[in-house]
């Protein structure tokens, strides 16, 4: 029991942050129909830049209190990934508007493998460590355990994912939003500028990735120019779960899908009598994703769209 | 007139045949056998780059796993030829057994996916392609089945009527190394693929995958069975990934997970798509180009750097993915039909493009 609580935890912490990317996707495909393939990327560039800030600051001997640290390089990561969703899509996406639905996917994955190598020159092909700053104590529930900065993580993402939806149901760019993605040429007969709303929109989903990066790495203690591949994988697989499209949606998917992960992982050992073991864990979120496009293509809460796929 | 430019047709063809049986020769002369073996790997990625068309290019069916085809062919070779097991089945048993699997696992992709298209599609494939790779990762404990991510060593070479392709032989007083011989094999299979894939094309399996292609709603409506033109599809891609990975395991002796990773389906996708989609000729220049044009890359960014500004500022490696990628978003943006189109897309981005110009 207590492994099955401790297992609940973890797909949770999981869950939020890959609810958090997957309203990355989730947007962009709301309002241009498009999977966004380099998201992962911008997820991971928002690890690394917030790394290499806390360690110069580190390094020079700044006498700042860890979590400030944290917080110093999370700030700037956020400007700087939002800048990198405003290129991405001005270089890539916009100018295939309108074209063949293959032509942007090809210029993502480009772009993808693109920004991996930008990495790579500039941070090297070694996992980077994270600076041991914030605060390991372990607080425990119901026997099993939690680290502070896990309940930190799923306490940012509440706040966050509040506040995105605080910012599409409730303010002006919130509305010009949804009417673009309904019809956006209509919308821009109603004066919406609906190019500055997609740019909006990347940047927006990009710092939700940015911030998210700086989990992942903070979580997991390092950076690595590979690690938004996969992780933006699983987040693309929670927003199908959810329901593309659906901002609810990709946080019920998210979360869903960290718990199924964490879950799977550890009882695929029993299930299959030791013939399985928990390096199968990334086939989960794969697994996942054919069964809800088998049976349930619209997702968990979106609503039916039969030729949008 | 026809039969001038048949005879015409004819002397191009002969002479095109020329050049690839002595083409080893001339590139084992001028710049030595590693770039034989280049061009071994060149005719590999021509199979799988046409094995994708397939599915890619006729069917439109948007597949990003395709190198897990590839992995049932090269593993199925290599399981049953070599000391791993100590099964030593004969090539002309384990090639088609890997290529009718590689079929069996196309078919077994294509029918929970026949609902879904584009992106989706494209998503669920690649998930599949990790998969397979996942497992052939894992798959060496309890029961030890691929050997994990050490891969299978010493696999058989192919033996073609009593002659090891795996050692030189003499012929007439020459010496004919191994990746000549491999040449030759493969150049054979390639022009088989090659004759598949366009008596496909244009024959009446080939038009319903346009019809397809071009809208499934009207081509259900005139009579096609679109689960059964889908999976043929699959299958038949898969097929020919099947036999290339085969011969990849023969030729290169050793496989392991590493060898198909998402970067090699992407690869075959760039391929087809820098080249030109649905074109079996553009195909074969996409493939070609996009395995020689990274060697040529390796063999001259380094020295070039060292020349203009006497150290390495980017390792060669890294420089060539970047250019690789970078590429790929170019050749989007400007040209996006690919470098030998084929007429029928030539028109379909001749046409969005007057609508786009209406519009806007």
């Amino acid at each position: 029991m207590d492994i099955f609580i401790q297992q609940i935890l973890n797909g949770l912490v999981l869950g939020s942050i890959y609810a958090l990317i997957a309203l990355g996707y989730t947007m962009v495909y709301g309002i241009m129909g498009l999977i966004n393939f380099a998201h992962g990327e911008v997820v991971m560039f928002g690890a690394m830049v917030c790394i290499t800030v806390v360690s110069t600051l580190t390094h020079s001997g700044v006498n700042l209190p860890g979590w400030a640290i944290v917080l110093i390089g999370t700030l700037v990561a956020i400007p700087a990934c939002a800048l990198l969703g405003f290129v991405i899509e001005r270089v890539a996406y916009r100018p295939l508007r309108g074209a063949q639905r293959l032509a942007p996917l090809i210029t993502a994955i480009g772009l993808s493998i693109t920004l991996q190598q930008v990495a790579i020159l500039i941070w090297g092909r070694n996992y980077i460590p994270f600076p041991d700053l914030l605060n390991s104590d372990t607080v425990s529930i119901m026997g099993a355990s939690i680290t502070k900065l896990q309940v930190m993580i799923v306490v940012l993402c509440v706040v966050l994912m509040t506040g995105l939806l605080v910012i599409v149901e409730k303010t002006k760019l919130g509305r010009a939003m949804r009417a673009t993605s309904q019809n956006p040429s209509v919308a821009g007969l109603m004066g919406v500028n609906v190019n500055t709303i997609i740019s909006a929109t990347f940047m927006l989903g990009s710092a939700l990735g940015a911030i998210a990066g700086v989990m992942v790495a903070t979580n997991y203690s390092q950076a690595h120019y590979y690690m938004g591949f996969m992780i933006g994988l699983k987040a693309f697989t929670a927003a199908v779960l959810g329901g593309i499209g659906n901002l609810g949606g990709a946080v019920a998917g998210g979360i869903l899908l960290g718990i199924i992960e964490s879950l799977g992982a550890g009882y695929i050992g029993q299930l299959t009598g030791g013939f399985l073991g928990s390096n199968y864990q990334d086939i989960f979120a794969f697994m996942v994703l054919i069964l809800v496009l088998i049976f349930r293509p619209s997702g968990l809460l979106g609503e039916k769209m039969a030729d949008r796929a | 007139m026809t039969k001038a430019l048949d005879s015409k047709k004819l002397g191009l063809f002969i002479a095109c045949g020329i050049a690839l049986c002595v083409l080893p020769f001339v590139v084992g002369g001028a710049l030595g056998n590693s770039w034989v073996r280049i061009v071994d790997f060149a005719l590999l990625y021509v199979m799988l780059a046409l094995g994708l068309n397939i599915v890619v290019g006729f069917a439109g069916l948007l597949d990003l796993g395709f190198i897990a085809f590839y992995a049932v062919g090269a593993y199925t070779y290599a399981l049953l030829g070599s000391p791993h097991f100590g099964i030593h089945w004969p090539f002309y048993v384990t090639i088609p057994l890997g290529a009718l699997f590689a079929a069996f696992f196309g078919i077994l992709l294509g029918t929970p996916v026949l609902r879904l298209k584009g992106d989706y599609l494209a998503i669920v494939t690649l998930g599949f392609g990790e998969i397979v790779r996942i497992f052939m990762n894992n798959l060496n404990a309890p029961v030890n089945i691929t050997n994990g991510p050490q891969g299978i060593n010493l696999i058989d070479p192919i033996h073609v009527a009593g002659v090891d392709l795996g050692t030189p032989i003499n012929l007439f007083g020459l010496s004919l190394p191994p990746v000549y011989l491999y040449y030759y094999l493969f150049l054979a299979l390639t022009v088989l693929v090659v004759i598949m894939a366009s008596r496909l094309q244009h024959s009446r399996i080939g038009r319903a995958w346009v019809a397809l292609r071009e809208d499934q709603v009207a081509a259900s409506a005139m009579g096609i069975n679109i689960r059964n033109i889908k999976l043929l599809a699959f299958a038949l891609g898969a097929l020919s990934g099947g036999v290339a990975g085969g011969l990849f395991s023969a030729f290169q002796g050793f496989v392991s997970p590493e060898s198909f990773s998402l970067l090699e389906s992407i690869m075959i996708l760039a391929m087809i798509v820098l080249g030109g989609m649905g074109n079996i000729a553009g195909v074969i220049l996409g493939a070609v180009v996009l395995t020689i044009a990274p060697e040529i890359l390796r063999d001259v960014i380094g020295p070039l750097q060292m020349k203009t500004m006497g150290r390495m500022l980017i390792d060669p490696e890294n420089a060539r993915m970047l250019l690789f990628g970078m590429a790929m978003v170019v050749m989007m943006l400007v040209r996006p039909e690919g470098m030998l189109p084929s007429k029928r897309r030539k028109a379909e981005f001749k046409d969005a493009k007057d609508a786009a110009a209406q519009k806007g």
